[in-house]
């Protein structure tokens, strides 16, 4: 009766272990044996005839400096991300967790560019920042800003940062809702009390708030890093990754060696090296923010 | 109670099972069998997606077999495509293949492509004879070819195509350029541009962010320069990237940019931005292959342009530009239609459909006897197929991530950041790194 339970038990486990097996188990095996093979992709793979040991992880790690140029890259990006736009998101969500007219309006407002395609906003903005008849060098000409006038786009000094800035405004929204929702879940008698006691806003803001969103302010940074890091579609609609090499990101490089190249055992390395380095990045932020919590 | 909880089990394994079996079926991209009258075609080019479909239905109207032309598109996700049905065997009947001759090679390799040869070649080479011969010379593998490929022909072209330089015939009045005589100097190029600037007319524009367009520039003056056999010697590591002449070439660029003869924001553009702008007669000078015609048509009917070579820089070498088969269909080895299959692409590539298709898609058809109806700046295409070469036709081929290294070089120096020289001197480090392994 019990052996029957048992099995019973696993067979209920069963579908959900075999799912898991089939799409996460088994493509990481697969990645990690490519890895370490040279194949083109079009060819019948041969383990045998393919293995390259890790040739391909010493390449990466110490002969190509584009990148770790991208892996920079795409760590700017991640740092006005974290900054800029986490803060712009939580001074929207702090505006509207109070009692505002057209409160729900906002939240619509501020929730649209994340669920706008990447690839039209790409596109978009990409005509907006145009060197010939882009619409920001128009505003900046009828503002007597003509200085300031220049290719955006293909220039080396603002590329990576307009990729970045758009990058912000595609994704404030969904910081936006997070913080939103972790200050409604700060209990109003606490806020009330502190009144009473005679608290200004600021201290309002730094004795109560920020203690209690603590965990949302991991969570957010977690989500603005994994997602940050994995920018792409932005990238290619907008600059392709030039002017040079200027803003090229990871999985733009991944695509460059797997599709460019035909190098499909090089991009699995990649591949396995950048989701090492962003699972290193995640453990050590929430470890730090363990400590911190405890501090 | 036992079998209500008996029943839920049987309930829930069943669910899983079904789930299980619509997962499988889509992974293994099921889909019902056509019937034995239908040949399948996968394509990219959404330009000519109707004129195709038009075709098909007359060749059903006439042999009673179904043609049934699959569009994916874009070209990468056309790409990806083809290469994971390579991996599972459900390639159709007919597929085009993009990239490299390396490429085409390894689909050769691996089985999945029929040798066309024998089929040419029957009936005293009759279906041979009707292409050009620059079209055929990409679909074709030579004796002793570096990619260890059975020597044949493997595919069929559909049309050809070649590179070269738009010229803005009104923009070029306007300069008091009259009658309209395009520059056939470098020089006389540079000193064109320098009326052009001051009348505010950009020059040159062309989808530099894409950069195998780079590399077609650059491999045209390279070959101005230099000549066929070191351009050649340097892909196969005889000659290195410092070489003079070589750093004469990336000179060009660097030249340009100081002159101002460039578009504003070349580097990144794309080549539809590019096409937009030389069609809305915002620049001079466009550098674009013989399929801008249809598109030019579609944006300005009323552009007034013609087609030249490039400027030749020197007189000791002609100006040779990237050119032959513009698509071409492949015919999968392991189709049982295969037999059907090669006699529908004879009778696309026979002169009605190809006329057809020339009038139609505003393509240069790859059936030589198909010339007639085409438009004027079509046939100025048409005159320099001559002088067309392509990597696809060469014996050798340079390493992908060198081919990289140098166009987004180039780039570098149109934006001054590098020098010819620094150029030269990072791109022949990545080729001996490439040559050691």
């Amino acid at each position: 009766m019990k052996a029957k339970s048992t099995i019973e038990n696993y067979l209920f486990v069963l579908p959900a272990l075999i799912i898991f097996s089939l799409f996460y188990i088994y493509p990481f095996y697969k990645v990690f044996t490519l890895s370490l093979c040279q194949w083109d992709g079009i060819a019948p793979f041969n383990f045998t005839k393919n293995f390259v040991a890790l040739r391909n992880f010493k390449e990466l790690l110490f002969e190509d400096k584009i990148w770790w140029q991208s892996m920079a890259q795409a760590g700017y990006i991640t740092l006005i991300a974290l900054t800029f736009q986490n803060a712009l998101a939580l001074a929207l969500a702090l505006a509207c967790d109070r009692d505002i007219k057209f409160g729900n309006f906002y939240r619509v407002i501020f929730y649209l560019p994340p669920i706008l395609s990447e690839v039209v906003v790409g596109l978009v903005w990409r005509w907006i920042y145009d060197g010939n008849y882009g619409l920001l060098n128009y505003w900046l000409q009828n503002l007597g800003l003509s200085h300031l006038v220049r290719d955006w786009l293909s220039d080396p000094q603002t590329a990576l940062t307009c990729v970045a800035v758009i990058h912000c405004w595609k994704g404030f929204g969904w910081g936006f809702i997070i913080f939103l929702a972790g200050l409604q879940t700060i209990p109003r008698e606490l806020y009330e009390a502190a009144k009473v006691d005679g608290a200004n806003s600021w201290q309002i803001f730094y004795k109560i708030t920020v203690p209690l969103m603590v965990p949302v302010f991991i969570l957010v940074s977690i989500l603005t890093i994994l997602g940050t890091m994995q920018v792409f579609v932005l990238i290619l609609s907008m600059t392709g990754g030039g002017p040079g090499y200027h803003t090229e990101v990871p999985v733009t490089r991944i695509l460059a060696s797997m599709v460019g190249s035909s190098r499909f055992g090089y991009a699995c390395s990649q591949g396995i090296v950048f989701g090492a380095i962003l699972m290193a990045v995640s453990f050590v932020q929430i470890r730090l923010s363990k400590y911190m919590r405890q501090a | 109670m036992g079998c209500l909880y008996k029943k839920t089990f049987l309930f829930f394994m069943f669910c899983s099972f079904i789930v299980f079996l619509s997962i499988f079926l889509v992974s293994c991209n099921f889909r019902p069998a056509l019937s034995g009258e239908t040949i399948t075609i996968w394509h990219w080019m959404s330009d000519r997606e109707s004129a195709f479909l038009e075709l098909a239905k007359r060749y059903e109207n006439q042999t009673g077999i179904k043609v049934n032309f699959e569009l994916y598109a874009p070209s990468d996700a056309y790409t990806q495509k083809i290469r994971a049905a390579a991996q599972t065997n459900t390639l159709p009947d007919i597929f085009g293949i993009l990239g490299e001759k390396r490429d085409f090679a390894s689909f050769i390799k691996a089985g999945h492509i029929c040798d066309l040869t024998e089929e040419m070649h029957k009936d005293n080479a009759a279906w041979k004879d009707r292409f050009f011969e620059k079209a055929l010379r990409v679909n074709e593998f030579k004796e002793n070819n570096s990619f260890g490929v059975k020597p044949g022909i493997y595919g069929v072209p559909i049309d050809v195509t070649n590179i070269q330089m738009l010229y803005n015939k009104d923009l070029l009045k306007d300069i008091g350029l009259d009658p309209v005589i395009p520059p056939a100097t470098w020089d006389e190029f540079l000193q064109l541009n320098k009326f052009l600037k001051e009348k505010g007319i950009q020059g040159l524009v062309s989808g530099w962010g894409e950069i195998w367009m780079i590399d077609c520039f650059l491999s045209n003056y390279a070959f101005n320069i230099m000549g066929e056999d070191k351009v050649l010697a340097t892909i196969r590591g005889d000659v290195p990237y410092t070489d003079p002449d070589w750093i004469r070439v990336f000179e060009l660029f660097r030249q340009m940019a100081d002159e101002g003869l460039l578009a504003k924001g070349i580097v990144t553009m794309v080549n539809k931005t590019a096409e937009q702008l030389f069609a809305n007669n915002k620049a001079a000078f466009a550098f674009n292959g013989s399929w801008c015609v249809n598109v030019y048509k579609g944006m300005n009917p009323n552009l007034n342009y013609g087609a030249m070579l490039p400027p030749r820089v020197s007189d000791r070498y002609p100006m040779i530009i990237w050119g032959g088969a513009g698509s071409s269909f492949m015919v999968n080895e392991r189709s049982p239609k295969k037999g059907k299959a090669i006699e529908f692409l004879k009778w696309l590539t026979d002169t009605e459909q190809q006329i057809f298709l020339a009038r139609e898609t505003n393509n240069l058809p790859a059936n030589k006897y198909s010339l007639k109806d085409i438009p004027e700046v079509l046939s100025q295409f048409a005159d320099d197929m001559d002088n067309t070469t392509h990597p696809s036709v060469w014996d050798v081929a340079e390493f992908p991530v060198v081919i990289e290294t140098l166009d987004k070089g180039i780039q570098s120096i149109i934006i001054g950041e590098k020098t010819p020289q620094e150029l030269a001197e990072e791109v022949q480090a990545i080729k001996e790194r490439e040559l050691a392994k």
